[in-house]
């Protein structure tokens, strides 16, 4: 197990770096000079400009540059925002909270109805419930979540005026944007949820269970369930991206001050340095997430360590 | 599936007879018109196509004349889907919108195909270093999840219709090039890859004539998921102002465009919105037949 592990924690690295990289480089794929864009459109005099490209180093080599850029990231130096001059890292970590309570109250919408819709539909297989069930599940993978976003504004807090449109604080605050925002993973989940499960009712080992006279309720949770959980939390782990990017439109619609909106906010005002701190950001979250991911598997099917 | 096929490989079946052995086309086309769902996503997605190359027929309204008496007026006789608030017929717009959502969707996908394709197809056939370069790229762009590659490409060549197609199309590209690298390593070892190497072909003759045919279900399989999935990333770019700029009527425009008029015109929000499931929903029907179709080892 431990050597699974370490190997595993190494392959992350190279994927970091790599990440760190493009996001370095960014700032030189974006057409016009950095130290120009970095002014924004402000007027400025060819002394300034020399100076602020002194300042960023500029005028030295590139390696060297991108060197000084990742010796600065785990001093928390990830430069500073072209508009209000605040330190990015300071930027995202005043919105980390936010994003971090959304990703996870929208994982838990999303595993609770994904998890009880396509249970709901593999034991009424062939039934009503199962095509309504398919059918929600369905709809929910073809639907924009900003519009799933809008619709619940407009039905839950503008007519029925049960929960406030937009901001950050507050479980009332949390509920539309983590609905919104966990349905799309939940209507994913619930249509991998009913094919394992119905996988799993075949076994030999559910016929025995049965057979012995247990519960259908025993034999469900303790022998369908626990087997159909590796696919739930492989999907669940994927779907942690899907959440992600998600997370960036969700905030915007629901104005919540997140890495999501940050993100988008410095992209439309073109402030570079935050754009990169977001990203690399979300990136190593996103990575991070996956080794957990992975180490879970280990964990719950000790054939994966032997692989 | 492209239409000549089709039409050849069903009249051979009928010409041959049942007992007759069919191609691995006419197989399928005879799985797919036995789905029910497939039909009714290829019906729908048919009449959206019909519709949107139709548009100026089936409306008497032009998608960007404004008329501020009638703005923000709700669903009518008159207009059918109410109004924006320049008066525009919303009904129009999303009609004249289906033009460029749905070519959105399908240009995007064509550049994912367009780079993923030779991507996965040399990784796979070449092996070895070239394999393991190109792949390592692939699981960087992974790295990025979703739309977040997008937002990065977006940031670099600035927003607009043009570089949101881009941008959709590079971010599906590594999917495209992982699928097309697994069939491309199933065909490699097969007898006639070998005869042909025999015959005296060359790797790229090989490659193009031998083993890229045998890669085309999963493109296609992918390749028509992928537009379901382009239509609603193109549809958030342009939601958070960073695809398609107005006046141009697109159904993620549209819907950026309600979103301050909610509590006063529900109808400019809800039915763009529709629209983009609609279309979204008769894909991704088509292509669950499609995948049931070409591989029937997936099939439930």
């Amino acid at each position: 197990m431990l050597q699974f592990v370490v190997r595993r924690l190494l392959l992350a690295i190279p994927t970091m770096v790599a990440a760190s990289i493009l996001v370095f480089l960014m700032l030189h794929l974006v057409p016009g000079d950095p130290a120009i864009i970095f002014f924004g459109d402000q007027p400025v005099t060819p002394e300034r400009l020399e100076l602020v490209r002194h300042q960023m180093g500029l005028d030295r080599p590139l390696v060297i540059q991108y060197l000084d850029f990742v010796r600065g990231i785990p001093r928390g130096d990830l430069g500073r925002s072209i508009h209000n001059r605040t330190p990015v890292f300071e930027e995202l970590r005043t919105r980390v909270a936010s994003s971090a309570t959304l990703a996870l109250a929208a994982l838990i919408v999303a595993g609770a109805l994904g998890l009880s819709l396509g249970l709901l539909s593999a034991l009424g297989r062939g039934t009503w419930i199962d095509a309504g069930a398919m059918l929600v599940a369905l709809a929910g993978v073809s639907m924009p979540i900003f519009w799933l976003a809008a619709m619940l504004i407009f039905v839950f807090s503008l007519r029925l005026g049960w929960f406030p449109a937009t901001g950050f604080g507050g479980w009332n605050r949390l509920v539309l944007p983590a609905v919104a925002l966990g349905f799309v993973s939940a209507a994913t989940l619930a249509r991998l949820v009913r094919s394992s499960v119905l996988e799993v009712l075949l076994q030999p080992f559910v016929t025995t269970a049965r057979s012995k006279g247990l519960r259908e309720a025993v034999v469900i949770r303790r022998h369908v369930l626990k087997n159909a959980f590796i696919a739930i939390v492989t999907v669940l782990g994927l779907q942690f991206g899907t959440l992600l990017s998600g997370a960036v439109i969700t905030e915007t619609v629901f104005a919540r001050p997140g890495v999501g909106k940050l993100l988008v906010d410095a992209i439309s005002n073109k402030d570079f340095p935050i754009v990169q701190g977001a990203v690399l950001f979300i990136a190593l979250i996103y990575t991070v997430i996956n080794l957990v991911v992975d180490l879970s598997y280990a964990y719950l099917d000790p054939r994966i360590r032997f692989d | 599936m492209p239409t000549s096929i089709r039409a050849s490989a069903s009249t051979e079946a009928q010409a041959l007879g049942r007992a007759a052995p069919r191609s691995l086309w006419g197989e399928a086309f005879l799985r797919l018109r036995r789905s029910k769902s497939a039909l009714l996503g290829g019906i729908i997605l048919a009449g959206l196509i019909a519709a949107a190359v139709a548009a100026p027929l089936l409306t008497p309204w032009d998608p960007l004349e404004m008329n501020a008496v009638d703005g923000l007026k709700p669903p009518s006789a008159r207009h059918w889907l109410g109004t924006d608030i320049l008066g525009r017929d919303l009904f129009t717009r999303i009609l004249f919108g289906s033009r460029i959502s749905l070519q959105t969707g399908l240009i995007s996908v064509a550049i994912a195909i367009l780079i993923g394709v030779p991507v996965g197809l040399s990784a796979g056939f070449y092996g070895g270093l070239t394999d393991r370069a190109m792949m390592r790229l692939v699981d960087l762009m992974l790295t990025f999840p979703g739309i977040l590659l997008a937002l990065v490409v977006i940031a670099i060549l600035g927003p607009n219709l043009l570089n949101a197609m881009l941008a959709v199309g590079i971010s599906a590209s590594p999917t495209f090039a992982r699928v097309v690298r697994a069939a491309v390593l199933s065909s490699r070892e097969q007898t006639y890859v070998e005869a042909a190497r025999a015959a005296g072909c060359t790797n790229a003759r090989i490659m193009l004539r031998h083993i890229l045919p045998n890669t085309v279900a999963p493109i296609i399989v992918l390749g028509t998921l992928g537009v379901a999935g382009a239509i609603i990333a193109a549809a958030a770019l342009s939601y958070l102002g960073l695809g398609t700029q107005p006046p141009t009527p697109e159904w993620g425009g549209l819907l950026s465009e309600g979103r301050n008029y909610l509590r006063v015109a529900w109808w400019m929000t809800t039915f763009p919105g529709l629209a983009i499931m609609t279309a979204v929903l008769s894909i991704n029907l088509l292509g669950d037949g499609l995948r049931d179709a070409l591989d029937p080892r997936l099939q439930s």
